[in-house]
């Protein structure tokens, strides 16, 4: 199957729009870094002022660390859209040029090629993280230095120590990869489903969007469908940056406030991918290609 | 009638002179404190607040007199109650602008204690009142109550132990009021579920602490004003 991976590869690399969310994401990270490296101190002084009531916070708190934080926090919301773009278009773009009915007489099975356009569309995927997170991290960490990760929350505030930090965002990575691959899947579902290429992008972001708000707001009717919606897991990538405290309130190094429900979360989204492949495969080898 | 009144008010203001002014206890509490110029102090530090989550961290401590303290995590960031760790003894006592009264023997941890209140005379300073609970025999400070006019009140308590004839802590407690924190999920883009334990502490505990305890101190070997 491997060459008709590299097919799909070489054909998705070819597009020009495939470079538009490489081109997105470089953007907004360096417009951000450079945002927050010229006037930094004003945002964290605006965030820190209830804390400064209190405390007198001694240290570099926009560090390298924190600004992969905040980057994540607002990207990781968008990227999907980015994704979208290109997975939504992987079965319909074929169907609508004509040249599926090529590739289903080729000596490969549907289903072979089905698959392969998917972990194509996957490795894109996983690429684009990649991206982000070198822009993201690596770059946060060239251009601002490291310290410990001082994280404001809603109701509190995690102090994490410095060498307590790198791991968890190769964790956090780890995961914003499923909630990404499933959106790549979703995309799939919905091209699989047309014939041409705008109406599954649109139809993927409508859907993101739509279970997105679903997701956050806070309304018992709603909250009983939440559990199952893959878009109330996308963002649990944060339980990677929350402590256990022992029983005097000391944080402990190394450890992750709620790793069953990042495991869950793993679960339902893998869950997810394996449906909208799954029915992917399903309806292509249903789809008629003669007409 | 009104010259007895005179003379009562008199005697008065003499018993509280004699108090006030000459406390001996004080006298020999400054004089232990005296012996030391500067020291840095190795320790850890926990930080609990209810809505602070934060590992234990090691600390190195700067003083010199008269009052110049700064607590410096080793490379990191430091969480310290705001303007509390300045208000110590030695910035208490070192100016030598209180009057101070005896208020009482006080049991403190199974020690008779001799509770002593600060009131400034310089209406510059910092604080409003301070109690100090001070044990007569080794003339050990083990609990101040200060009250200042910026940011609340502080109770510090320390426990001795092989710096005590410098008059040193082995550990010490910050004592603070801490107030709300709350930042709206708009800004912290925080709009799965928080931590539900986290939020019912910061309800209920409305005090914070900041426990340092010295592993070692290296005493009057000159610390420079830099490090302030």
């Amino acid at each position: 199957m491997w060459p008709i991976i590299q097919i799909e590869l070489f054909k998705i690399y070819k597009r020009p729009r495939t470079y538009i969310a490489f081109g997105a994401i470089a953007a907004l990270i360096l417009v951000i870094q450079m945002g927050l490296k010229i006037d930094g101190e004003a945002y964290a002084a605006f965030l820190m002022k209830d804390i400064n009531d209190t405390l007198t916070v001694d240290g570099k708190v926009l560090n390298g660390y924190l600004i992969c934080y905040i980057l994540l926090q607002l990207l990781l919301v968008h990227v999907p859209l980015l994704v979208a773009l290109i997975a939504a278009d992987m079965l319909s773009g074929e169907a609508n040029l004509g040249t599926l009915r090529l590739l289903f007489t080729t000596p490969y099975s549907r289903t072979q090629w089905v698959l392969a356009k998917f972990v194509a569309a996957s490795l894109y995927t996983i690429l684009l993280l990649v991206w982000l997170a070198f822009l993201a991290l690596f770059v946060s960490m060239w251009v601002f230095g490291t310290d410990d990760l001082f994280l404001m929350k809603s109701n509190y505030v995690v102090l994490i120590q410095e060498q307590d930090v790198f791991w968890r965002y190769l964790g956090a990575f780890v995961f914003a990869s499923f909630s990404l691959l499933t959106v790549a899947a979703l995309g799939f579902l919905m091209s699989s489903l047309a014939n041409n290429s705008i109406g599954p992008i649109v139809a993927t972001i409508s859907a993101i969007v739509f279970f997105t708000i679903l997701s956050t707001l806070n309304i018992p009717l709603f909250n009983v469908v939440k559990p199952y919606l893959f878009t109330t897991h996308m963002n649990n990538w944060k339980e990677f940056f929350d402590l256990q405290v022992n029983e005097s309130n000391d944080a402990i190094t190394g450890s992750i406030l709620n790793m069953p429900k990042i495991k869950n979360s793993i679960l339902v989204l893998t869950v997810h991918i394996a449906l909208f492949v799954g029915a992917s495969i399903w309806i292509m080898k249903k789809k008629d290609i003669l007409s | 009638m009104k010259k007895m009144s005179l003379v009562l008010l008199g005697l008065i203001l003499i018993q509280f002179e004699l108090y006030a002014q000459s406390n001996a206890l004080i006298e020999k509490v400054s004089a232990k404190l005296n012996i030391v110029n500067d020291y840095v102090a190795m320790g850890v530090m926990k930080t609990d607040v209810a809505f602070i989550k934060a590992s234990l961290g090691k600390v190195k401590v700067y003083y010199k007199k008269p009052n110049l303290l700064k607590v410096k995590k080793e490379g990191g960031i430091s969480l310290l109650p705001k303007g509390g760790v300045s208000v110590t003894l030695n910035s208490l006592l070192n100016n030598k602008q209180y009057i101070a009264i005896e208020s009482g023997i006080q049991v403190f941890k199974g020690k008779q204690l001799q509770a002593i209140k600060l009131i400034p005379t310089d209406d510059k300073l910092d604080w409003v009142i301070s109690t100090l609970w001070i044990d007569p025999t080794d003339a050990l400070v083990y609990k101040t109550f200060t009250t200042t006019k910026e940011n609340g009140t502080y109770e510090i308590t320390m426990e001795y132990g092989q710096y005590a004839s410098y008059g040193l802590p082995s550990k010490i407690i910050f004592g603070f009021n801490t107030k709300d924190y709350k930042l709206p999920n708009g800004i912290t883009l925080e709009f799965g579920d928080e931590d539900p334990s986290a939020k019912q502490k910061a309800l209920k505990q409305k005090k914070g602490t900041i426990e340092i305890t010295y592993a070692n101190y290296i005493i009057n070997k000159g610390v420079s004003n830099s490090m302030f």
